[in-house]
């Protein structure tokens, strides 16, 4: 079965922009052999799903294939004329992409959208047609075909929406299947299932899949064959086994290095410096050269060549033989403006532990309007009474699916939504009760970091502006200001001039940073940060949680750290709570819960997280279903319809808290 | 679903009145119930005698908005306001100022409105989906850049270009059809295949350039790019998928003008000399005729209001993710 | 000296003159408006449309500056003004304002358009054509006519060439300044059509326009180059000081209406609540009225108050005036509704958005917050609907003159016009130059703004950027 069924060689896809020309893709050359599950590691615009497009040529209107060869069986999928190249797409070659959500059809009924393609290849009966697809729902998974079928997409959960994505893309009986980021989008036990039922669906029908990942995981879950792509580029190719043992090319081990991990807690995490270079710009050495510790003279003036031997390859100086090896790295001629994110040293173990917060009972209900006068008919129980303390120095990590009520609870903290009911007393006082000027003048000592750094930035305000906002309103160094903004901006990493430069000159790390240099600027004492790093990739993910421990080293902040990931929370936290369906399930210290966890949720949490080296043994716990909506929690535990250890009374009553030790807290009739 | 229709009902009924208040005030700050007096009895005829004895008749012998002669509600009910209002809210308009009944003139001259603006809506919903829809397939290439630049000059002719040239080139030049009028069965055609033809030409330049903004705007979705993946041709990509989506804006556009074709089409009404609620409207502006106007507007501001309502209902018919409360 | 004379639409031009100014610079120092406008820099049709914009600007701003001339004095005597009110436009085109024929005549005629009985010396009466009093009255023999037109269309455009050649020469050097380039570079640049802003394209359109003026300047001056209307007015002048009705209409409006849809549209997005509600319910009576009926109302009632208080008009002209500037008013107080629904629903997406309840956990002032984070956001917005909005006043103008509820029957607008000429189409020969003029004006008008106010849409949406 090494029958080489896809072959793309010496591919370049480019953009024609109005004044430059993106090289997306360039030069990139791989094989992908039947019933094997190749993988294209990469972060955001490295070109992997550029590349995806290409094959299928669906780029966007501005993008075309440059030159190269996509051999498809014999074919070359590059000569085809537009009507025969149809007959491939969802025939033989078949793509899923990134997100479920956008990806179908609103005001198509899901069995039309999957039963179109069996339509649109097989020239079926509409009855047969029917008939397939109910065997295609009910092989991805989905519970009731036969209901579901005349289901649109806004009525399915994420997971669903993929599930049926990937059916669409089974009713053409593909040869080839490509996804782009099937699980990107999904929460962590969604994904878990998802992966699985690929690899399942993989092996029964001998398809050749080609998986686009940013996530080291998930590659080492499913992948035979992993390329990894930088800068248009491939740099590396290799088996999953060797790839994982020892990693060649820089760029590949400094991915595995920056990745956060309990073993890693107390030490500052490796960091890739700088970014992702523009693939407008003309090349002339090594494209990591700039990023690269390895590196010396020649990986700046001389392109590296792709040193391929028996059927994997790397394209870096430090294995071509030909090339003299000095072996003096240059970087440390490099100028050092990273420096302090290089700057190890033990964090310490935090002050004196004095709860700065301690909230009790909180509530955030959202009233559910119906009826003729817009009767109060129900509530929505985002929040649904949560007690945790943070201590002075100290994270406490708020771990959670979307949709479990974290970032409603961390917003209520900070008062940006008004909480129902509960006390949350910040340094004795009990801000739930503040108004107008207390509250704005109480401001200042607790901030927020966001999610997303495009939308966290006024786009028409120059960062300096921002960053004076906060001084001016609470009258900081009144006269002074700009003195504050240059030391903000050092202690965050970026260079004095960026204050005169608008949020869209910055990259995502960048904005992020600035977005901190935000919250600092009032200077607070506790620091809200709503998955400040889940949507930067994995190398500028650890340069912002360097960032983040280092700032609570030196100002001694606490911080809520609101998040999905798990290896964050080993990495970061002290304490950790676990939230399902707006209530904490399990609380405790990190060592604690993390270690052994109780709860059944947390459980499959932790098992669903892929793990990145393939020798741990784990135990494995699939999650059932998809998390319920808190307008109308199952009765009882909320988690008993997805539990593996469900009992009667689970049904029944919501469980009270167990004490496990002094610190640590389950909420489970387990126990 | 019913709860909100009903909820929309009445939230009608507040806005109806102000809708009245507006007009009544408008009209009657400076033109007082004396001055509209004068103004019907010529000058020759104005005692106070006959000027009370008018408004007698005409129902304008009480305070306008505040009876402070009577006791209890009667201070508010016994005005001109209130007892005009609530004739209208029971779609008793009253009499017009030559003593016509104005309800079964509305009645009666629904028909030919409706006569020119069904047809004329529906050919051009036809139309203009087709043309965008062509204009939409060849994106990006000199047919789109010309076919904007066409609709783009013909919206910037003034309607009444298009009446007059129209006029004068199929029934003066060409001698086509009759240049105006209005007829009974077979005749019927005759005189509304312009008026329906230059209303179709009038709104095709927006409309097109309206409807090829929201194709694109579709085709540039994820959805589109998945069918495309699935192998599906580019006609069947633009008529099952991007159509199906397009299609919400354009009906909710569409439906909410749909009661308000009863008040026809002024301009064209008055030009072709058609008797519909358009020239009735303009005769009645300009014979000053409160009554008509004040009737017009509340028979205006009703049907808007059901044509809120039928475009929510529209949503939830065509788009499957809209759900009322 | 002459008496100058404050008209209420004047006052408010230059007013709206010297903030369109000032804001024009304010957007320059924004980075996120600049971009943008040198984007429409860029685009050749909407360069091409600025220019003929900025012609009807010309005459519509020269226009705008009225006053009365002084009489001729006698000694002894108080200084005495003419009751009429004139403009700059009325002295830059002189001959064209005081050149009345008698009645109807067809375009670059010497001859009137309708035969008439005349008593020559002998005293015997025929049915003649007879001459016009002033168009054409230069030629002797009536014959020399096609041959002097000619003649003076060739020797205008030779004399509006050098002109043209003159001001690209001097353009091209001031550019070459600005660019720090010898004008021997930029001037192949722009040739070629290479620099950022559409260079090539403002200067072939300014000179065809400066061209076209020139070729048919003697021959206005001569003859009557669009005819003359019913009481032998020249259809040309007529149609040029109908450019300043239509540009009033246009503009006021929008200046009228912007603060309310702005200031009700961010408050109702921003407070959201019982002040949405009552916002939203004041639009959606507002727009219940049918616009046609409550514009009528609204301008039958101000009759009406002027026909009461006529004594407190001292000329026709300002109580012209006076019902445009309601006009403006009324068309802005219902014009406003649909920017403020926009507005309405981006600040309510505004709002959600991540930096704004950044600025919310800072604690900055709701007042801040709306002047720093949401009103910049939505600056583009109010930009794209102010332009759009133009084009289709100036459309609706026309309409509602023909309705009898626009501006005032003595004042020279585009749809007044129309009106008249609709009666002429009936006319036997066909009377068609006003309806022609009038056409072609107000499309010119119109186009222009629609093509301009299309690539201010481009530079500035970002929706459409990303597509």
């Amino acid at each position: 079965m090494t029958q080489i069924l896809l072959s793309v060689r010496n591919l370049c896809t480019t953009f024609d922009g109005s004044k430059v020309v993106v090289r997306a893709v360039d030069d990139v050359s791989f094989d992908i052999r039947r019933g094997e599950i190749f993988c294209l590691l990469g972060e955001s615009g490295c070109g992997k799903s550029i590349t995806a497009l290409s094959i299928l040529r669906l780029l966007p209107s501005a993008g075309r294939i440059a030159s190269g060869t996509i051999f498809f069986d014999g074919v070359d999928l590059c000569r085809l004329s537009e009507e025969n190249m149809r007959l491939y797409r969802g025939k033989r070659i078949a793509m899923i992409f990134q997100e479920p959500m956008t990806a179908l059809n609103p005001v198509m009924t899901i069995g039309q959208q999957i039963a179109e393609v069996r339509q649109r290849h097989f020239s079926e009966r509409p009855v047969d047609s029917h008939r397939r697809t109910l065997a295609l729902l009910d092989q991805v998974g989905i519970p009731d075909p036969k209901r579901r079928y005349d289901a649109y997409p806004h009525q399915m959960s994420g997971g669903m929406k993929q599930r049926v994505m990937i059916a669409m893309a089974l009713a053409g009986e593909p040869e080839v299947l490509i996804a782009d980021e099937p699980t990107t989008a999904l929460d962590v036990t969604i994904q878990a299932q998802i992966l699985d039922l690929l690899r399942a669906i993989q092996k029964a029908r001998g398809m050749a899949v080609l998986l686009i990942t940013h996530d080291l995981g998930v590659v080492s879950e499913v992948a035979d064959r992993v390329a990894v792509m930088y800068a248009g580029q491939i740099v590396e190719l290799a088996e999953r086994q060797a790839f994982f043992q020892a990693s060649k090319h820089p760029y590949s081990k400094k991915l595995f290095d920056s990745l956060p991990h309990r073993a890693k807690r107390g030490e500052s995490l490796a960091v890739i410096r700088g970014g992702v270079p523009a693939l407008s710009s003309v090349f002339i050495g090594c494209r990591f050269a700039n990023r690269c510790d390895e590196a010396w003279e020649v990986c700046e003036t001389a392109t590296p060549r792709w040193l391929t031997q028996e059927g994997t390859g790397v394209r870096c100086h430090l294995y071509d033989a030909t090339v003299s090896k000095n072996q003096v790295p240059v970087a440390s001629t490099y100028p050092k403006k990273d420096r302090q994110e290089k700057e190890s040293g033990a964090w310490g173990e935090g002050a004196v532990a004095s709860p700065l917060l301690r909230v009790s009972d909180l509530a955030v209900h959202f009233p559910i309007h119906q009826g003729l006068f817009q009767s109060v008919v129900g509530h929505v129980k985002a929040v649904d009474g949560i007690s945790f303390e943070i201590d002075v120095g100290k994270t406490l990590a708020l771990v959670g699916e979307s949709g479990s009520g974290k970032t409603t609870a961390g917003k209520a903290i900070l008062r940006l939504i008004q909480p129902t009911r509960g006390l949350i007393h910040f340094q004795g006082v009990d801000i739930a009760k503040l108004h107008g000027k207390e509250l704005r003048a109480m401001r200042k000592s607790f901030q927020i970091v966001f999610q997303d750094p495009y939308a966290s930035l006024n786009p028409r305000m120059m960062v300096g502006e921002i960053l004076r906002e906060g001084l001016v309103v609470h009258r900081i160094d009144p006269g002074r200001e700009d003195v504050r903004i240059d030391r903000l901006l050092e202690q965050v990493g970026l260079l004095a001039d960026a204050k005169r430069r608008y949020p869209h000159e910055f990259s995502g790390g960048q904005r992020q940073r600035i977005s901190i240099a935000r919250a600092l600027s009032v200077a607070p004492r506790f620091i809200v940060c709503d998955e400040p790093t889940s949507s930067l990739d994995a190398s500028i993910q650890a340069q912002i949680l360097n960032l983040l421990k280092q700032l609570q080293v030196q100002l001694g902040l606490s911080y809520l750290f609101i998040t999905h990931n798990l290896s964050i929370v080993e990495y970061l936290a002290d304490d950790v709570a676990v939230m399902y369906l707006g209530r904490i399930v399990e609380y405790g210290k990190v060592g604690e819960v993390l270690a052994s966890p109780r709860h059944p949720y947390t459980q499959a949490l932790l098992s669903a997280v892929p793990e990145i080296d393939p020798k741990t043994q784990r135990e494995i716990i699939r999650l059932q279903g998809d998390i319920p909506s808190p307008i109308s929690p199952p009765s009882g535990c909320h988690f008993h319809p997805r539990c593996p250890h469900a009992m009667p009374i689970c049904k029944e009553t919501y469980p009270s808290p167990t004490e496990k030790g002094t610190t640590h807290r389950v909420l489970c009739h387990l126990y | 679903m019913t709860a909100y229709i009903l909820r929309r009902i009445l939230y009608a009924v507040p806005i109806l009145i102000s809708v009245n208040l507006l007009t009544f005030t408008l009209f009657f700050v400076v033109n007082t119930p004396e001055d509209m007096a004068r103004l019907h009895l010529g000058v020759k005829r104005v005692t106070p005698e006959a000027i009370a004895k008018w408004k007698q008749s005409h129902g304008y012998d009480q305070p306008l908005f505040f009876n402070g002669e009577a006791t209890g509600t009667k201070k508010f009910t016994r005005t001109i306001f209130f007892e005009k209002s609530v004739s209208l809210f029971l779609f008793d308009f009253g009499r017009a100022d030559d003593g016509r009944n104005i309800g079964r003139d509305i009645r009666q001259r629904m028909g030919p409105s409706l006569a020119i603006a069904v047809p004329a809506l529906i050919f051009g919903l036809f139309i203009n989906i087709t043309v965008a829809m062509t204009i939409a397939f060849f994106r990006a290439t000199y047919i789109d850049y010309w076919g904007v630049i066409a609709s783009v000059a013909a919206m910037s002719v003034s309607a009444l270009f298009y009446i007059i040239g129209g006029q004068f080139l199929f029934s003066k030049l060409l001698r086509l059809v009759p240049i105006s009028g209005f007829g009974e069965g077979a005749n019927l055609i005759k005189f509304l295949i312009l008026p329906v033809a230059i209303g179709l030409l009038a709104d095709m330049g927006s409309g097109v350039r309206w409807y090829r903004t929201l194709f694109l705007e579709e085709m540039g979705k994820d959805y589109v790019r998945t069918a495309r993946a699935k192998g599906l041709s580019e006609p069947r990509v633009l008529f099952r998928h991007v159509l199906r989506n397009a299609a919400i804006p354009i009906l909710t556009g569409v439906v909410v003008l749909l009661p308000l074709l009863f008040l026809g089409a002024l301009i064209t009404e008055s030009f072709f000399g058609i008797p519909g609620l358009g020239s009735y409207t303009i005769d009645a502006i300009n014979s000053q005729d409160f009554g008509i106007v004040r009737s017009m507007v509340f028979l205006g501001s009703c049907l808007y209001i059901v044509g809120l309502i039928c475009t929510d209902i529209a949503y939830v018919r065509v788009d499957p993710r809209v759900r009322l409360r | 000296m002459p008496k100058p004379v404050l008209l209420w639409t004047d006052v408010l031009i230059y007013c709206l003159l010297v903030s369109s100014v000032l804001a024009l610079f304010s957007a320059l120092k924004k980075e996120h408006l600049r971009l943008p406008l040198r984007q429409v820099t860029g685009c050749p049709t909407a360069m091409a449309a600025l220019v003929v914009l900025f012609f009807y600007l010309l005459v519509g701003l020269s226009d705008s500056f009225h006053f009365r001339l002084k009489l001729d004095e006698r000694p002894g005597q108080q200084i005495q003004y003419a009751p009429e009110v004139l403009s700059l436009l009325d002295i830059f085109v002189g001959p064209l304002r005081t050149r009345v024929e008698t009645t109807y005549s067809a375009p670059l005629a010497i001859e009137a358009y309708t035969k008439e009985t005349v008593e020559d010396k002998t005293g015997r009466r025929s049915r003649v054509y007879p001459r016009l009093l002033y168009g054409g009255s230069h030629l002797k023999d009536p014959n020399l006519r096609l041959s002097d037109i000619y003649g003076k269309a060739v020797k205008g455009s030779a004399f509006g060439l050098v002109v043209v050649t003159f001001l690209a020469t001097i353009g091209v050097f001031l550019l070459s300044r600005v660019h720090k380039t010898v004008w021997r570079i930029t001037a192949g640049r722009v040739l070629r059509g290479q620099c950022h802003a559409a260079w090539r394209t403002t200067f072939i359109t300014a000179g065809v326009l400066i061209i076209i003026f020139f070729a048919l300047a003697p021959l206005a001056t001569h003859y009557h180059l669009l005819g003359t209307d019913k009481v032998g007015q020249d259809v040309l002048y007529l149609s040029l000081k109908a450019v300043r009705t239509g540009l009033v209409i246009a503009t006021l409006t929008t200046l009228i209406m912007l603060p309310f849809a702005v200031l009700l549209g961010i408050s109702a997005g921003y407070f959201k609540g019982r002040i949405d509600d009552l916002i939203q319910y004041l639009y959606t009576t507002l727009s219940a009225v049918p616009g046609v009926l409550l514009i009528a109302a609204a301008v039958l009632m101000l009759q009406i108050y002027m026909d009461i208080h006529a004594d407190d008009f001292s000329s026709i002209a300002q109580r012209a005036d006076i019902r445009l500037f309601f006009l403006c008013v009324i068309l802005g107080s219902t014009g406003w509704i649909g920017l403020c629904r926009l507005l309405r629903g981006e600040t309510l997406k505004i709002t959600e958005l991540e930096y704004v309840q950044a600025a919310r956990a800072l604690g900055v002032s709701q007042w801040k917050i709306i002047t720093r984070h949401v009103l910049p956001n939505v600056t583009h917005i109010i930009l794209i609907s102010a332009v759009l909005d133009c084009s289709g006043l100036v459309l609706s103008e026309a309409v509602l003159s023909y309705v009898g509820v626009g501006v005032d029957p003595s004042m020279i607008s585009w749809g007044n016009m129309i009106n008249s000429a609709r009666l002429e189409m009936a006319h036997e020969p066909i009377i068609w130059w006003s309806l022609l003029a009038a056409f072609m004006m107000m499309f010119g008008l119109v186009l222009s703004a629609n093509i301009f106010a299309d690539g201010v849409r481009d530079a500035l949406d970002p929706h459409l950027q990303r597509g």
